[in-house]
């Protein structure tokens, strides 16, 4: 799956990577991350 | 996954399309990583949210498949994901993932 200009939606945990990490991560492969979000899982 | 967020996931798919969308999950663990994973493709397993009996599809892919990894700048990779790489069931997190996003569940 090649991300560039795909648009992301960005799903992260708490206790592993984050929303925020996820999306400049996302980023830095030139994906467009149109939403990102930090989940807490119980 | 949170109620909110499943109608926001709903609405983006619903107005931008799911053509060229793509979910990227970050769980640290195998059991949430495949809940994620199952929410966003064949619908909410729980059924308390939006996305219940709605079998969005999207394709869905953790940030330590190497596919992902390869794409992503290596700083930022090891900055932000390298602690969980080390302590993460990989295998098992990508197995899962990898599960919902081929029809698994359905």
């Amino acid at each position: 799956m090649n991300l560039e200009g795909k648009q992301v939606v960005a799903i992260g945990e708490r206790e592993g990577v984050n929303g925020p990490s996820l999306r400049l991560l996302a980023e830095s492969a030139n994906a467009k991350v149109v939403f990102s979000v930090t989940q807490c899982f119980v | 996954m949170d109620l909110d967020d499943q109608g926001n996931v709903q609405k983006l798919a619903d107005e931008t399309g799911k053509d060229e969308m793509i979910v990227i999950l970050g769980q640290p663990d195998p059991n949430s990583a495949g809940l994620f994973a199952e929410t966003v493709t064949s619908g909410d397993p729980t059924w308390a949210g939006p996305l219940a009996g709605v079998p969005l599809g999207l394709p869905v892919y953790h940030v330590l498949e190497s596919e992902i990894k390869e794409q992503m700048d290596p700083d930022l990779y090891m900055e932000h994901v390298g602690l969980m790489e080390l302590s993460a069931d990989v295998d098992e997190i990508i197995k899962w993932v990898k599960f919902y996003r081929e029809g698994g569940g359905k």
